[in-house]
């Protein structure tokens, strides 16, 4: 299993890729997973790349090989896509950053519908989830990352029992009741899709 | 069995634990930091933050030859710090296992340039062990003790980017004890007089002389048999990219890549058709393989610039590259200063001054980017005030713009206090700002001498930069809150209009330390007449919404910097 996560510097990739990497270990499979750290995180673009599987070689995935691209914002969902293999599947949030050079009116923006186009130029059955919006009406938009992975549970195989061990395991004590709820929040996210 | 997901740093830091060191020093650096980081929370174990990468490789030694197992972790550029004690330690030699990490950045990813630190250990003349995986990094550092000891040198382990910030499946084991053995006076080996020295380089010859027979038969340095069409020579993580590219060709893994195995690669050539050398970095493997008068295929066809991935390679060596292109034209997101980041308030301040700025190594080198555009140069730690105070020289009164150096407060501890005494004492007319956040903020937020605190947590002497800079000579040392925009702009085009040298401190802490924020800001859209003032301060809470400012209310710490700057008092 390939799975490439991006988004921006600040969204919880990091902490969403070691729940999913520790799922994995949980399950008796063997991991990798690779990450960048330092500057590229300050509200850069973040990447992370987890393979499982019953033997692991790289730590990289190829471009073309991802069973599943995670972005948690649109921009950086279009940036990565290319990772997809043909029968991958994008889940997305269509919530929006924009790069600081669009903010300050150095570099031309790039509007929605052309990020939409983009998209489905390159996948057939994106999958958007409302993680930033879902995690600011349960009162912390931090929790967008657990959201997220509340809907990509669906598109894996192992039993919610063991994301909520695993959430257990590495998130704080004092958030751990808004990163359950998140988590089930999104998993209904799909459900009523 | 008690298997962990480990990064390599976290893997490496088990290892030295597992291993019994007893002393570990290091600076922090990406992508090595957190090695002390995860060393510093295991018992028994002496951790610390030292002042830079030198300190910390001596600190080290002088464990070591008081028979502690020491460890001395640091990027790659932090070794070009540290070389000189590296090449004494070489021909001293040791007591206790002495370990150098150097985690090397191949891509860039957070570095000034992509050297190879293999090549210290050629010219060191030190081994150098280079571990493909978490598990790898583990064993092989508790490896390095072992071999330190046994042919009495300093062993340094290479790791990249991709190894160090990788992780992979780890089995733990148990602390070995390994009480320090004491100091013993020893000084035809550890005083490098002229006429002790060279003798020490004859038993350094030999030393490394039977570390060659070892890297010959260790296992660590191993064939994988395989299709006989293709042989494989690799370390490091492209061992793992070459098998998803080549799974059946022959392999020759080398967890020791100096000294080199030439007798094992003249044997491993001798199975194969034809030889290939993948490696990440420069031409280390490639080099020895064609002293050899191997015919090989190596950084002919592969890239010489940036990192390997499996992608890299199927372009390079094979035809069967499709993959799909990544799209064009899309807008970069390039890292940027934080909301409520203290550098924001001096670069401001240092915006359109017509100045010749000399920058340095942290998140303040993020000031080179629009709106600011207020660097010139960034070289290595501590360059800032040499690099200013050699453009003095040269330029004299021929060029009437201020030299400026802007460090960060770590880096200053680190290597710039050196600089500010030469321009106290060679006099020149440099104005150097320190930008003191109270912490190591591109690493992460590692304490520092001027921070009241050690590594592991004990409250220690703090150092205050304007007092070191009185001391080092300068007469002239102000203080200013880089919040207040523009009284902070103000005494800095006033002291540009006086003659040097000079020191501002520039001091509010990290946006990122402060717990509490305060309210997010609020822009009076009836006020705001759309002169983007505030966008100059180039914050990523602030946008332009139709011809009005807008302030992005999740970003937003409250800093006020732009309500300071706004001329109609429009944001409150």
């Amino acid at each position: 299993m390939n799975i490439l996560v991006c988004g921006v510097g600040g969204q919880g990739v990091l902490l969403f890729s070691d729940l999913l990497a520790n799922l994995a270990l949980s399950a008796g499979l063997d991991v990798k997973k690779s990450e960048v750290h330092g500057m590229s995180q300050r509200g850069g673009s973040v990447t992370t790349h987890i393979r499982y599987g019953p033997k692991i070689y790289s730590p990289l995935i190829e471009e073309g090989t991802a069973d599943l691209v995670v972005a948690f914002e649109k921009l950086e969902a279009v940036r990565f896509v290319h990772f997809l293999a043909e029968s991958g599947r994008l889940v997305f949030d269509p919530y929006r950053i924009e790069p600081l050079p669009v903010q300050l009116g150095l570099v031309e923006p790039i509007d929605d519908q052309r990020l939409d186009e983009l998209i489905e130029s390159r996948t057939p059955n994106p999958v958007a989830v409302l993680a930033f919006e879902t995690a600011r009406r349960l009162g912390n938009p931090r929790v967008q990352n657990v959201v997220m992975l509340g809907a990509v549970s669906k598109f894996l195989e192992f039993p919610t029992e063991s994301y909520k061990a695993v959430i257990r395991t590495l998130v704080k004590a004092e958030f751990l009741e808004i990163n359950l709820a998140a988590f089930a929040a999104g998993q209904s996210l799909l459900n009523r899709l | 069995m008690n298997r962990k997901l480990l990064s390599g740093d976290e893997a490496v830091a088990r290892g030295a634990w597992e291993a019994g060191c007893q002393v570990a020093a290091a600076y922090p650096g990406t992508p090595s930091t957190e090695i002390l980081e995860t060393l510093a929370r295991y018992p028994d174990v002496y951790c610390e933050w030292s002042v830079n990468e030198k300190v910390a490789l001596e600190v080290a030694l002088g464990a070591a030859l008081c028979g502690a197992r020491a460890l001395a972790a640091m990027k790659h550029v932090g070794l070009n710090v540290a070389a000189d004690p590296l090449f004494s330690a070489a021909y001293i030699g040791t007591r206790g296992g002495l370990v150098i990490v150097s985690a090397d950045d191949p891509g860039l990813h957070s570095s000034q340039n992509e050297q190879d630190n293999r090549f210290y250990a050629l010219a060191a003349k030190i081994p150098v062990l280079c571990p493909s995986d978490s598990q790898e990094a583990k064993d092989l550092t508790r490896l390095a003790f072992d071999i330190s000891e046994e042919f009495d040198i300093p062993v340094l382990i290479r790791l990249t980017t991709r190894i160090a910030h990788g992780s992979s499946l780890v089995e733990l084991g148990e602390r070995q004890s390994k009480p320090v053995t004491g100091y013993e006076k020893l000084i035809a080996k550890t005083v490098l007089l002229p006429a002790f020295a060279k003798v020490r380089h004859f038993d350094l010859e030999q030393r490394i002389g039977r570390l060659k027979a070892y890297a010959e038969t260790t296992p660590w340095n191993r064939i994988e048999p395989g299709d006989s069409e293709l042989g494989i020579i690799c370390d490091g993580v492209a061992y793992h990219y070459a098998r998803e590219v080549f799974p059946n060709a022959s392999y020759l893994k080398l967890g020791m890549v100096f000294p080199f195995p030439t007798e094992l690669v003249r044997r491993f050539a001798a199975t194969v058709s034809r030889l290939v050398v993948i490696e990440d970095g420069d031409q280390f493997i490639e080099l020895q393989v064609r002293a050899l008068g191997l015919q090989v295929t190596g950084k002919d066809r592969l890239p010489r610039v940036g990192e390997l991935s499996p992608a890299v390679i199927r372009q390079a060596l094979t035809k069967t590259n499709q993959r799909p292109e990544p799209e064009p034209d899309l807008p970069s997101r390039p890292p940027a200063l934080c909301p409520g980041c203290p550098h924001t308030g001096i670069f401001y301040a240092l915006q359109k001054q017509n100045v010749i700025i000399g920058g340095d190594i942290g998140c303040y080198t993020l000031g080179t980017l629009p709106p600011h555009n207020a660097m010139d140069t960034c070289i290595d730690m501590g360059a800032s005030i040499t690099f200013a105070h050699g453009a003095d020289k040269a330029l004299g009164t021929a060029d009437p713009r201020p030299r400026i150096a802007v460090i960060g407060d770590s880096t200053f501890f680190h290597s710039g206090i050196t600089g500010l005494v030469n321009v106290a004492y060679n006099q020149s007319n440099v104005i150097v700002i320190i930008t003191d956040n109270r912490t190591t903020g591109m690493t992460g937020h590692q304490p520092h001498p001027g921070t009241g605190q050690t590594l592991m947590g004990k409250r220690t002497v703090e150092l205050l930069p304007e007092q070191l800079a009185c001391a080092c000579g300068i007469k002239n040392v102000v203080t200013v809150d880089p919040y207040r925009v523009s009284e902070t702009r103000k005494i800095v085009k006033e002291l540009l209009s006086r003659p040097g040298p000079a020191v501002i401190v520039s001091r509010r802490p990290c946006a990122l330390l402060v717990r509490e924020k305060a309210r997010p800001k609020v822009i009076d859209a009836e006020k705001c007449t759309g002169c983007k003032t505030c966008l100059r301060l180039g914050c990523p809470a602030l946008r332009m919404e139709g011809n009005r400012a807008q302030v992005i209310d999740t970003l937003c710490v409250g800093c006020g910097m732009c309500a300071d700057l706004c001329p109609r008092e429009a944001i409150s």
